[in-house]
Formats: C-alpha cells, sequence, structure tokens
C-alpha cells in the first residue's frame, strides 16, 4: 500500500532570456503570477492542440452501419 | 467536426464476443467483489468511453494528481476521482495483479473483470476537502464520501454485461452520438447538463447557444441524487413536450448520462464538460452555481474554474441569471436586459418546485404550459 504522495514535479526547461523578459512585462497587471506559469498555461494549449489533431474517429464502415440502424430504430434518424 | 474525445483517445473496454466467451468460462474461479449502483454504472461509463482517457479505476499515481492538481498524472485535465472502495475484509487473500470479478450487488449479476494494479489507503476527510471544499456532514457528497470503505483499488475493466436500463431508448455512448452528430451534418454541438425539469430560464439559455452552433445536445444526469430532486422519468418527459412543441425538428438530440450528482460545483463542472466533450460536444453551458449545493460554492465559481484549464478541448459557454422581463416582453439576461427590478420575474427552480408539489400550475413566464401540465400529472414528480 502506498504513503501519501505529493503529485506536484517540476523541471527544468531553458528559454532565452530575451523571450523570458518579454513575457515577463507581457504579463504584467494579468492574472498570471510568474512567467513560469504563463508558459506553462500556454504550453498545455498548444500541445493538447497538435496532440488532438491527429486523431481519427475510431469507429469502422461497418460499426457506423450498425450504429445507423439503431439510431433509425430509436428515432434519432429517419 | 466533433470534438475529439478526452486525452486523444475514445475507450473502448467493452468486451467483443470471443473475449467474454473466453471470460464467462473461467469466471468460477475469479473471486468477487460486489459493487453498488453508484460504482456499477461508472464501470459501464467507462467501458464505453464516457471517461476517456481512463480505462478504469484510478491507481495511486492518478488519484494523487487529481485531488491535488486536477489532472491525471499524464497531465491531462481531469478534476473528480473515479474510484473503487473496497473493506479490508472484501479484499482479503487478494493482492495487486490478481483479477476479480466486479458484481453489481442490485442486480446480482458479474458485470466486469477487473486487474488489481494497487491496493492504497485514502484520507476521506482530505478528499472532501479538496474535492468538495468542506468537510461539512451536511453536504450531500461529502456524507457519501464519509459512508465509503477504508481502502482504494486501481487497475483495467473490461465489461462483460451491462446492467438494466429503464432508459434503453434514451441512452446513447460516445461512439453512437459521434457517428449521429456526423449524419444530422453538425459541426458544432452544445452540450447541457441538466438534473431538472425545464423552466423557461433553461430553455432561453439553451436556445441562446443554439442560435451560434449546428445542434443541442441535451443530457439529463439519470442516477442517483438529492431527495428533492426530480424523478428522472419526470425530466425525460418533461424535456420530450419541450422539444416536441419548442424546438425545430432535428436541432436537438435527447439522451441520457448514467452518472451520480456529486454536488462539486466547480470540480463537478469541469467533469461534466470533459463527459461532453467524450460524447462529440464542442462546447458546453455552464450556468450559475454549475453542480452546486447550498451555499457551499460562489454563484460563479464553476466558471471562474475553466480559466485554469487552456488544455480542455471543449469550449465553456458561461450564462447569467435568465429571468423574463415585462418590459422586454419576454426571457432575457442581466447583460442585455436594461430595466429595473421591478419589471422582472426571476425563475426559481425551488419555488418552481414548491408550486409543483402543492398541485399548482407554474405561471407560463415561468414554465411552458404544457411542461406544466405533464409534470403535473405525476403523483409524486420529486425524489423522496
Amino acid at each position: 500500500m502506498q504513503s501519501k504522495l505529493k503529485s506536484r514535479k517540476y523541471t527544468t526547461v531553458s528559454i532565452p532570456t530575451t523571450l523570458y523578459n518579454r513575457i515577463k512585462n507581457l504579463i504584467k497587471d494579468t492574472g498570471f503570477t510568474s512567467v513560469s506559469s504563463y508558459v506553462i498555461y500556454i504550453l498545455r494549449e498548444i500541445v493538447a492542440a497538435h496532440e488532438e489533431a491527429k486523431y481519427k474517429e475510431p469507429y469502422t464502415e461497418e460499426d457506423k452501419k450498425r450504429i445507423i440502424e439503431k439510431l433509425r430504430k430509436l428515432g434519432y434518424l429517419e | 467536426m466533433v470534438s475529439k474525445p478526452h486525452g486523444g483517445k475514445l475507450i473502448n473496454k467493452v468486451a467483443n464476443k470471443k473475449e467474454r466467451e473466453k471470460i464467462i468460462e473461467q469466471i468460477d474461479e475469479i473471486p468477487q467483489i460486489f459493487v453498488n449502483k453508484i460504482i456499477a454504472v461508472d464501470i459501464e461509463n467507462i467501458a464505453h468511453g464516457i471517461l476517456s482517457p481512463l480505462e478504469g479505476f484510478m491507481t495511486y499515481e492518478d488519484y494523487i494528481h487529481v485531488l491535488n492538481d486536477m489532472r491525471l498524472s499524464n497531465d491531462v485535465p481531469w478534476t473528480i476521482p473515479i474510484i473503487l472502495d473496497v473493506s479490508k475484509e472484501e479484499i482479503k487473500g487478494l493482492k495487486e495483479g490478481d483479477e476479480i470479478t466486479l458484481v453489481s450487488k442490485e442486480e446480482n449479476k458479474a458485470i466486469a473483470i477487473m486487474r488489481i494494479d494497487e491496493i492504497y489507503s485514502w484520507n476521506k476527510k482530505e478528499y472532501a476537502e479538496l474535492i468538495y471544499k468542506t468537510d461539512d456532514i451536511n453536504h450531500p457528497g461529502v456524507a457519501k464520501t464519509m459512508k465509503m470503505k477504508e481502502l482504494l483499488i486501481g487497475g483495467e475493466i473490461k465489461l462483460i454485461n451491462h446492467l438494466e436500463n429503464p432508459y434503453e431508448k434514451y441512452t446513447l455512448w460516445p461512439i453512437e452520438t459521434r457517428v449521429l452528430f456526423n449524419e444530422l451534418g453538425w459541426r458544432t454541438i452544445v452540450g447541457f447538463q441538466t438534473r431538472n425539469a425545464p423552466h423557461l430560464g433553461h430553455e432561453y439559455v439553451q436556445k441562446a447557444a443554439l442560435t451560434f452552433v449546428d445542434g443541442l445536445f441535451i443530457n439529463p444526469l439519470v442516477g442517483w441524487k438529492k431527495p428533492g430532486d426530480y424523478k428522472d422519468e419526470v425530466i425525460l418527459k418533461a424535456y420530450e413536450t419541450l422539444i416536441k412543441y419548442y424546438f425545430p425538428r432535428r436541432s436537438v438530440v435527447l439522451a441520457i448520462l448514467r452518472t451520480s450528482m456529486r454536488y462539486a460545483g466547480p470540480r463537478e463542472a469541469i467533469f461534466h464538460a470533459i463527459m461532453r466533450k467524450n460524447f462529440g460536444c464542442t462546447h458546453f453551458i455552464v450556468g450559475r452555481d454549475h453542480a452546486g449545493v447550498g451555499n457551499y460554492y460562489g454563484p460563479y465559481e464553476a466558471q471562474e474554474i475553466f480559466k485554469y484549464f487552456p488544455d480542455l478541448g471543449i469550449t465553456p459557454l458561461f450564462v447569467k441569471e435568465a429571468f423574463y422581463c415585462h418590459k422586454c416582453g419576454g426571457m432575457t439576461s442581466e447583460k442585455i436586459c436594461p430595466h429595473p427590478e421591478q419589471y422582472r420575474i426571476h425563475i426559481s427552480g425551488t419555488k418552481i418546485r414548491e408550486m409543483i408539489k402543492n398541485k399548482t400550475r407554474p405561471p407560463s413566464t415561468m414554465m411552458r404550459p404544457e411542461v406544466a401540465e405533464v409534470i403535473l400529472q405525476f403523483d409524486n414528480p420529486f425524489i423522496t
């Protein structure tokens, strides 16, 4: 059995100092409390969009026919 | 294009014919754990991808990340732990790596097999404080949590039998809604979560959202709710009536979501959005005090939480309280109505429920007469 574990772990990624300063200026008077929190926010947004772009619906043509038949029977399709 | 499943993959953990036959052959040799109805519907929901990317009950790593960071251990947003509680007696002799059969206590039927990846203890008080933001036993979610057993087990499941379902006609799984939305030609779909019979405020919000998207997915929650809430069959009949008389053809899909209300306010709003994303919704309506109860959460806390999830993959539509304005001559909201309070009729769900309890028809400035009529036909439309 596990004992209590802290979940939050971080690692370091380097960015140019110029970019760091640019972000620091950008986030003044926003809800972001640090450059790191801004970078995490932006990266999560971008990474999720890239991951999802690769997705294809998981059903075959055969599945689709079977599902359409069921949807017709239930009255969802005419 | 309908929304991508959460975490990038629509999970399917339903045993195919061959797998099922093989499992059934060996099932007498696999130890059994009995599960209540709440857990049993979670099992079905995992198997059919409503809870994608989860493939089973959470192991400690995911559990603790969700509790503290509102994300799974792979960083994907997730706010409500999906856990299976057991007592020490129930798992006596079992160890990590063993297979168990999950049996519905209510139906006395094996519904799934599960490989135990991990057995771990949990702190219910800490859970309540982080998930419900309170450890007050009067909170229905806290009360339910405190009654749960002392250990949790995590691991992947495989569904072998479905539960009995009185609402088969209204049950669609994510793979089916995804086909349906594509067949209807909908590219943008707004999901609407509800545990209420519809009043004019709900309809206003739904139609306001529908104006800007292709289709509306009304997805009432069917399952454990607190006493005083509408019964499931009442909600469904009321919505059928509203759609029949007040929505254009092919603009709405009505299907149920079998799961329990947690009353976890902001965290549950994210959880509700994730499930609707898995059904294919691109947008999700979040109203005032979404999934709230009593005064445990701020009126718009469930909207504010969305700012922490830029990677949620479904667009929340935040709505303010809607009301009837005599000066405007219809339903409107704080955002667009300039008239003073004296012209406004606020639509209170509590007030409507009181009227219905007293067999009084709510006025047409609050509820459609056809909807009220259907609800009043029930002897007792509320959970006791």
